[in-house]
């Protein structure tokens, strides 16, 4: 019960990030401009995607002093990643009393076969997904919240276009079964039948569900809401370009007016240079294929 | 009657939801234009409230809400919305509304795993279910204020005037009474 309950609270608070911006950041200083900014919670990184991705190499959980940092430097929630399936570093991150874990494909994957068994922890945990069956197998496992995964650090919005309009139509397609069409249905997603029913009768996701990976203008943010995220993430987009604090600024007023094209119109002037960005074709490692 | 429900950031469906079940027409507030249609009470939702007050001032919507609660006009405010109308802050610098005489603690209860589910008095109502989220909570109050309920000895409803105010979040919860007193208040204010 006790359990239940905690996991109702985790849902909740991913309730009160609707229609919100998550920024990834990697200083206090950059926090404190992502909160000015008007970010509904900040996810605490080392380096974010498109240095990852640079890089290269393994990357892992971040040092859980820079995170204190970040917690200590904003009054909004704080997120952070672990690596799918190093259930230590969720440990780790619950210890520090992070707000949200995100068990992310990000970083370099610490199991090939299992995620981690989010219904342990006390903390909530958001997870990527690219299909409805990847988001309700992360739902089972625990997850209160979802997010695209689109393809981080890329400033390339396609992928995650794509994963909200698959996940868009096959919960469209659940909706329309016969009841007794969604026995069969479950057993093709790999999810429980009750999550599977769940969707049917609601048309939607048990946990709210935000886009994330390649929002790098106030039009991709506005693109994924009108396509029916309930909340953007924006990692790379933000400090790889050429002015944060004005392009941040834009991407929240975007969010929450996400239909007035009149407005995103004044929201995109000016706005500096934009994140380069790498299309899908240029890339050699797909993130989102980790974890599945 | 209607409802103008601020819907810039947070969690505006869950007191849609409750509206409808009770058949009360509302409106979402999102930008100045907005503020146009007339409306006979206010609801601020949870939220960041560093958020909902930054957009409240940017997109032009801060000064004419200000002069309506200044006129009387009834509004429900939970947990971020209880912040934004609060007239000081304890833990933070900002100021927003400040029509309600009280002080409040922000994230008074800690992070998540601070949050918490009870069922506790609230006064002319009885038992209720109570959800709080990274809450904050009331840690003085004017004489005026009234104070609706105490949990573990800290102040989390009061109302005052036309104003009412929770750390709590009744939109979270099935008991539809906190919403329906609410519309009580801007019946009479209407009448």
């Amino acid at each position: 019960m006790e359990n239940t309950e905690r996991y109702q609270l985790n849902k909740q608070l991913a309730q009160m990030l609707k229609g919100g911006v998550i920024m990834d950041v990697t200083t206090p200083e950059q926090a404190k401009i992502a909160e000015a900014a008007g970010a509904c919670a900040v996810m605490a990184l080392e380096r974010i995607p498109a240095d990852i991705r640079a890089a290269g190499g393994v990357s892992r959980m971040s040092d859980p002093k820079m995170i204190r940092g970040i917690q200590d430097a904003v009054s909004i929630p704080v997120m952070a990643k672990c690596r799918i399936g190093h259930f230590v570093e969720a440990q780790i991150l619950e210890s520090i009393e992070i707000d949200y874990i995100d068990e992310s494909e990000v970083l370099s994957p610490a199991d090939d076969v299992y995620h981690i068994n989010k219904r342990n922890f006390k903390v909530p945990f958001v997870c990527g997904a690219k299909d409805l069956g990847e988001a309700l197998r992360r739902i089972n496992e625990g997850a209160s919240m979802i997010r695209t995964k689109g393809e981080p650090g890329t400033g390339d919005i396609i992928q995650a276009v794509r994963h909200m309009r698959k996940m868009n139509s096959e919960i469209a397609r659940l909706t329309s079964m016969r009841e007794d069409e969604l026995f069969e249905a479950a057993k093709q997603l790999q999810v429980p039948y009750e999550l599977v029913s769940y969707v049917h009768s609601n048309g939607r996701l048990p946990v709210v569900n935000f886009a994330a990976g390649g929002v790098a203008t106030p039009a991709d943010a506005a693109l994924m809401m009108q396509l029916g995220a309930e909340g953007v993430f924006v990692g790379s987009g933000i400090f790889k370009s050429g002015n944060p604090e004005k392009r941040a600024n834009a991407i929240v007023k975007s969010v929450t007016n996400y239909t007035d094209a009149d407005m995103i119109a004044k929201l995109s002037e000016d706005l500096g240079e934009a994140m380069v960005g790498i299309n899908e074709q240029e890339i050699s490692l797909i993130m989102a294929e980790r974890g599945i | 009657m209607r409802i103008g429900i601020l819907a810039v950031q947070g969690a505006f469906a869950e007191h849609e939801k409750v509206l409808e079940q009770l058949n009360i027409p509302y409106i979402e507030l999102r930008k100045a234009e907005d503020l146009d249609t007339p409306y006979d009470g206010l609801i601020f939702p949870g939220g960041e409230s560093t958020v909902q007050g930054k957009l409240l001032k940017e997109l032009g919507m801060f000064d004419k809400i200000h002069a309506q609660l200044l006129d009387g006009m009834p509004v429900l405010a939970t947990c971020a919305g209880m912040i934004l109308l609060a007239s000081s802050l304890d833990n933070d610098t900002h100021h927003y509304f400040g029509t309600l005489p009280i002080s409040v603690k922000r994230n008074a209860y800690g992070r998540q795993l601070g949050s918490f589910h009870t069922i506790s008095e609230c006064k002319g109502l009885g038992d209720i279910p109570m959800t709080f989220i990274r809450a904050p909570y009331v840690s003085s109050v004017d004489d005026s204020v009234d104070v609706l309920s105490v949990v573990d000895s800290h102040i989390v409803a009061v109302q005052y005037e036309n104003q009412l105010a929770m750390s709590f979040h009744p939109e979270l919860d099935d008991d539809l009474r906190i919403h329906q007193r609410f519309l009580e208040l801007v019946q009479n204010h209407a009448s």
